[in-house]
């Protein structure tokens, strides 16, 4: 990418940010309705949208070579463990980081 | 009256800093270790102010350049905003020019403060608003930016510190899932993005997984709306 696409990439960014935060002052007064399928998407997008961005994060991973992406599902697992133990957002992240970034390192 | 709001809006903020600290140095020495200008992540932090989209952007600049997807992608993630809107329409009320910066810094936790805060009575509460935002975004911002100016000292690769994105994402995962009963969305999202995966391959799979999402969550719309998800 050039300097001028990342921008361009970042502005986008910016937009998108900047109007979901903006629509609803723009659109709707107070002491309204909100609209029903706002309600539904409010409901049932979140989910789905986290689950696609673990998707994400794991797209490059290849579970046909060695190490057959093993060290994501051990690391996924610890950093989930840890977070229903403590509960601690902070404790989690680092947790199952640290984990893998020292597999790299070893493998 | 500025100071006022400002001494009480502060000790609202203490627990985010904490969390945008950390968040934020991850971020810039992520961003670094990815081998972008050290600029870049005071910029991002500033202009959009969205951690996760942040994240996302640092892999977003590192593929090959999709203006549609990224749009849609950064509105995908940052859709949960228009609830926060619309649950501020009131508060936000009335507070003048304020109001622009108010709308243009309501992430997650501004809005979770402001949302619920008990405001002292004799304090301005759109000063108090802007304060309680202004501190939130200034936290994010030192912190991308001393991850920056850490990530430089760096001189070697980081290996696996993109696993930070992972982890906080598999992180907001599991809490939204346990605030559900039921899981058909979660199931939903990751099956529609492994599917497309398989499909049509990493670098141009997201695009098509927005579009299968949406068009199931519309169809669906009469039966998913009958039931219950929150606990």
């Amino acid at each position: 990418m050039t300097v001028t696409q990342h921008i361009i990439t970042i502005a986008l960014c910016s937009l998108a940010t900047i109007l979901t935060r903006s629509i609803p002052f723009l659109l709707f007064r107070e002491n309204k309705e909100t609209p029903e399928f706002i309600k539904y998407i409010g409901k049932f997008l979140p989910s789905a949208v986290f689950g696609m961005l673990v998707v994400y994060c794991l797209k490059d991973v290849n579970i046909t070579a060695f190490p057959f992406g093993l060290p994501e599902l051990v690391c996924i697992l610890v950093t989930i463990l840890l977070h229903l133990w403590k509960k601690q957002m902070i404790f989690s992240i680092l947790g199952g980081s640290l984990l893998y970034i020292l597999i790299s390192y070893l493998l | 009256m500025k100071l006022r709001a400002l001494k009480a809006a502060f000790p609202n903020t203490i627990p985010i800093m904490a969390g945008f600290f950390f968040i934020g140095i991850t971020y810039g020495i992520y961003m670094r270790a990815s081998g972008f200008p050290i600029i870049y992540p005071t910029i991002m932090s500033i202009i959009i102010f969205g951690g996760s989209l942040e994240f996302v952007a640092v892999e977003m600049l590192l593929s090959p350049f999709a203006p549609v997807s990224v749009f849609m992608m950064a509105l995908l993630i940052q859709a949960r905003h228009l609830f926060y809107g619309l649950s501020m329409l009131e508060k936000y009320k009335n507070t003048g020019f304020k109001k622009l910066y108010l709308v243009y810094g309501l992430c997650d936790e501004s809005f979770s403060i402001n949302y619920t805060a008990n405001i002292p009575e004799g304090v301005d509460k759109s000063w108090f608003y802007f304060f309680v935002t202004m501190l939130n975004q200034s936290y994010w911002v030192i912190g991308a930016t001393t991850g920056a100016l850490i990530g430089s000292l760096f001189k070697f690769e980081i290996k696996g510190i993109s696993f930070v994105m992972t982890a906080m994402f598999v992180v907001i995962f599991l809490d939204q899932w346990m605030k559900e009963k039921i899981h058909i969305s979660a199931f939903i999202g990751i099956g529609a993005s492994l599917v497309c995966l398989l499909i049509f391959g990493p670098n141009s799979f997201m695009l098509p997984t927005m579009i299968v999402i949406l068009s199931i969550l519309a169809i669906f719309k009469k039966p998913f709306s009958r039931l219950e998800v929150e606990k």
